[in-house]
């Protein structure tokens, strides 16, 4: 990781340097440019996404995590007909590009609830959510399925041997044991949710890469300004991955004990 | 024998695939009964005694325990309560203590509370003479001791039945008696055992009828002092040969 901090370090370093020795109008920091009171009014503006990318991805990760579990588990039912709404929701979600599914459930979601009696407007906000949470628990399903898979069927047999029911051998003995190989790709999942939610921006929900693009409108420095939104993204993913390996690491840990 | 009879077995069948596990199995046991089964690897013996809890599913024939039809929808759960099971690879929970392993069953499934559970869980362990080993992780105890927890484990939940699937065929030689010191033991307390085993030893010790089982059928079955001196069928001499000289 910490190579990766100095490529991406060096990349800055350059494009800074390119920036202020070109004569023209190349480059123009000026923008962004936190000494002056227009460059810091501007970055203000910018960062000020940080919050909104981040409560909605982590609304959507749990939400996802959540729809995930309820997919993951019919899905290892002995019973086909058990199984078969697991895998047609898993294989139908999985093959539906995320902007699509984001103009469905945003301009089309409404329109269907209200023929179906219930009336609900969808913000631009729940709209992202919702699609991002959908789109995302298909694999967050297939995760948790490869995770509970890994556990030996020994242990569901003692479990149900010793009078637990199903939901009982889940929740003492499978799933305690599988969190620790499901977790850490979980937590990976996280990082393409962040990477996605920049979708919400094409129906106005103002996060990261919609101010970048409203910025972008009224101040006509793309170049400078997407920089900085690439950046934003480095420095919240780089977060969540330094978290990724810490998690790995303790549980890795763990299941050497 | 005028003894209640706790299991019936009659006419089981099953396949996996076009592969017959099971050819027509008759077996009736009374209450208190012992059972030693053993044959070679293959000729489903694992699958006769794990389809009587409903870990295995058959294709035809009638099972009743204790009076519960495993026919029967959600049977297989009833069934459960009455018959305990001891696993080859033993099955312990990693992630729990020793006690935890022990107390799940009575606490979730019986309803027990922690303290109950956990004085009933040190009476087992007393008697399969582990109780120092309570706090530790199942990862931390030698096969014999973990075979033994897996017993204790079982009996937590009083079962009236007790399945032995080849107890002590993932041990090293040098603990295996120290599993079946404790199987005796449980036999002379006068639990039924339906027990899975090429330790013939034991089988002339404890066992009230041997069953010999080969390609889905059972070959032989009787006392083991008969059908040791005895052996009716050149499928089981052959069999008996190979093991005893093997030991």
């Amino acid at each position: 990781m910490t190579r990766t901090l100095k490529i991406w370090g060096l990349l800055l370093v350059v494009l800074l340097a390119a920036g202020c020795s070109s004569s023209g109008n190349t480059w123009g920091w000026y923008v962004i440019d936190p000494t002056t009171p227009q460059g810091q009014s501007n970055v203000k503006f910018l960062i000020g996404g940080f919050w909104a990318t981040i409560q909605l991805s982590l609304i959507a990760a749990a939400l996802s995590m959540t729809i995930g579990l309820l997919v993951a588990l019919p899905g290892m039912s002995d019973n086909r007909w058990v199984r078969l709404p697991s895998r047609i929701y898993i294989e139908f979600v999985r093959s539906i590009p995320l902007l699509p599914m984001l103009f469905w459930v945003f301009y089309g979601l409404p329109v269907v609830m209200k023929s179906m009696g219930i009336p609900i407007s969808i913000d631009a906000f729940w709209g992202a959510i919702i699609t991002l949470a959908i789109s995302d628990s298909a694999f967050t399903a297939e995760i948790y399925r490869a995770g509970i898979q890994s556990i030996p069927k020994g242990q569901t047999e003692a479990a149900r041997t010793v009078g637990l029911t199903y939901g009982q051998t889940m929740r003492y003995v499978v799933l305690p044991q599988a969190i620790r190989r499901i977790l850490p790709p979980l937590a990976n999942q996280f990082i393409y949710i962040v990477k996605m939610s920049a979708f919400a921006s094409v129906i106005g929900m103002q996060e990261l890469t919609r101010r970048a693009n409203e910025l972008v409108v009224t101040e006509y420095r793309p170049l400078e300004i997407y920089s900085l939104l690439i950046l934003e993204y480095l420095v919240l993913v780089l977060i969540i991955s330094f978290f990724v390996r810490w998690l790995e690491r303790k549980m890795g840990s763990d299941e050497r004990r | 024998m005028s003894a209640e009879r706790v299991i019936e077995i009659s006419s089981l069948n099953k396949s996996f695939g076009d592969f017959r596990v099971l050819t027509n199995v008759d077996l009736t046991v009374s209450l208190g009964e012992r059972i030693v089964i053993c044959g070679p690897s293959g000729s489903g013996k694992s699958t006769l005694i794990r389809c009587v809890n409903g870990l295995e599913q058959f294709d035809s024939g009638h099972i009743e325990v204790d009076g519960i039809s495993l026919r029967d929808k959600g049977s297989a759960e009833r069934v459960r309560a009455e018959v305990g099971m001891v696993f080859q690879q033993f099955n312990l929970f990693p992630h729990l203590t020793v006690l935890e392993n022990l107390t799940l069953g009575p606490m979730k499934a019986r309803g027990l509370s922690r303290k109950d559970a956990e004085d009933l869980a040190m009476t087992y362990l007393d008697r399969v003479r582990i109780p120092e080993q309570a706090r530790k992780r199942p990862g931390d105890l030698s096969g014999g001791q973990q075979q033994r927890v897996a017993i204790a484990r079982s009996l937590c939940m009083k079962p009236k039945i007790m399945l032995f699937d080849e107890p002590t065929s993932a041990l090293d030689p040098e603990m295996i008696s120290e599993v079946l010191d404790v199987m005796v033991e449980l036999a002379q307390d006068g639990m039924t055992m339906l027990v899975v085993t090429h330790e013939m030893g034991f089988a002339r010790k404890v066992a009230d009828r041997m069953v010999f089982m080969d390609s889905g059928e059972i070959v032989e079955i009787g006392a083991p002092s008969a059908v040791f001196e005895a052996p009716k069928s050149e499928r089981f001499r052959a069999f008996l040969d190979k093991i005893l000289h093997h030991h």
